[in-house]
């Protein structure tokens, strides 16, 4: 079956990526986001406890990314109304090398993935995606899968 | 370093990683907006999240995927590394209700000279269902290899 939003046309858009936006990381805001996410480990809090480790230093915890938004590539999707739904599907993660107290994260989106299917009240477009966090030595720190539905 | 360090020696197929519970509040939410900033009214904003035909405010699904991070990241030590982390948003869970973090190894490998363990993770609610289910995989130190 054709599908109806998510048509030939529309999925040529995979590919398309979004403004570079460049984050300093702040020691503050690394223990400001441990402290709201409720987790004590010395690693994302305490800089003199984590100087000893193989880290050198305070790093930041894997969801930490999530403070550092970037603009996400415009989709067109002309036969989705405005009464649609979204939520957030969920996220796959991959971590190549830690954040650390003063590194320049630069944080680009591309539209990774566009998918339909069909739910029990109509269509369900799935919209993927993948951010790529890379530091100031251009290494890439992290890659984020995100899912947004939409119904 | 505060938790006990796990090595790969230490870990078979079927091992229990956890249980870390939370006991998220509506504080904890808007902080948890404000340190992220996702500030989607639907995470304390009570009658925008009822106008929304929600039960009452929710849990931001980062949130939950954060507390799987702290659960893989404790698990891992200060001498493991979580090389990667996936959560899927099946369920709502609300604030002044605890959620458990847990998870199995399901598999242990060796891979570029990396000890790995795949592990299978989820939240549950206090009724015990799985509303965020996941995966992980996390690199170990090994006891001999130093």
């Amino acid at each position: 079956m054709a599908n109806k939003i998510v048509t030939d046309e529309a999925r040529k858009q995979i590919g398309r990526t979004g403004e570079i936006r460049t984050y300093e990381v702040e020691r503050g805001a690394i223990r400001r986001f441990a402290e709201a996410i409720g987790d004590s480990n010395p690693l994302f809090n305490d800089e003199l406890a984590s100087r000893n480790t193989r880290f050198g230093g305070m790093i930041a915890p894997p969801t930490f990314y999530r403070s550092m938004g970037s603009p996400i590539p415009n989709v067109d999707l002309p036969g989705m109304g405005s009464q649609f739904r979204g939520l957030d599907g969920g996220s796959d993660w991959e971590y190549f090398h830690p954040i650390r107290v003063g590194d320049r994260i630069s944080v680009q989106s591309r539209l990774a993935d566009l998918r339909e299917s069909e739910g029990r009240l109509g269509p369900m477009v799935f919209i993927v995606m993948e951010t790529t966090y890379t530091n100031q030595f251009g290494e890439v720190c992290a890659t984020q899968r995100s899912t947004a539905i939409r119904y | 370093m505060a938790t006990k360090q796990h090595y790969i020696e230490d870990v078979e197929i079927g091992s229990e990683i956890g249980p870390l519970e939370k006991n998220p509040t509506t504080q904890q939410l808007v902080k948890y907006a404000g340190a992220s900033g996702d500030f989607y009214q639907i995470h304390y904003d009570k009658d925008f999240a009822l106008a929304n035909k929600l039960p009452g405010v929710i849990l931001h699904g980062a949130l939950k995927n954060a507390f799987l991070g702290q659960l893989v990241t404790d698990f891992a030590g200060e001498l493991g590394w979580v090389r990667k982390l996936s959560v899927q948003y099946r369920g709502m869970d609300q604030p002044g209700s605890k959620v458990v973090c847990r998870g199995k190894v399901a598999k242990k490998y060796t891979e570029h000279g990396h000890h790995l363990v795949d592990c299978d993770i989820w939240l549950e609610n206090a009724k015990g269902e799985k509303t965020t289910p996941g995966s992980a995989t996390v690199i170990l130190p090994s006891r001999s290899a130093r």
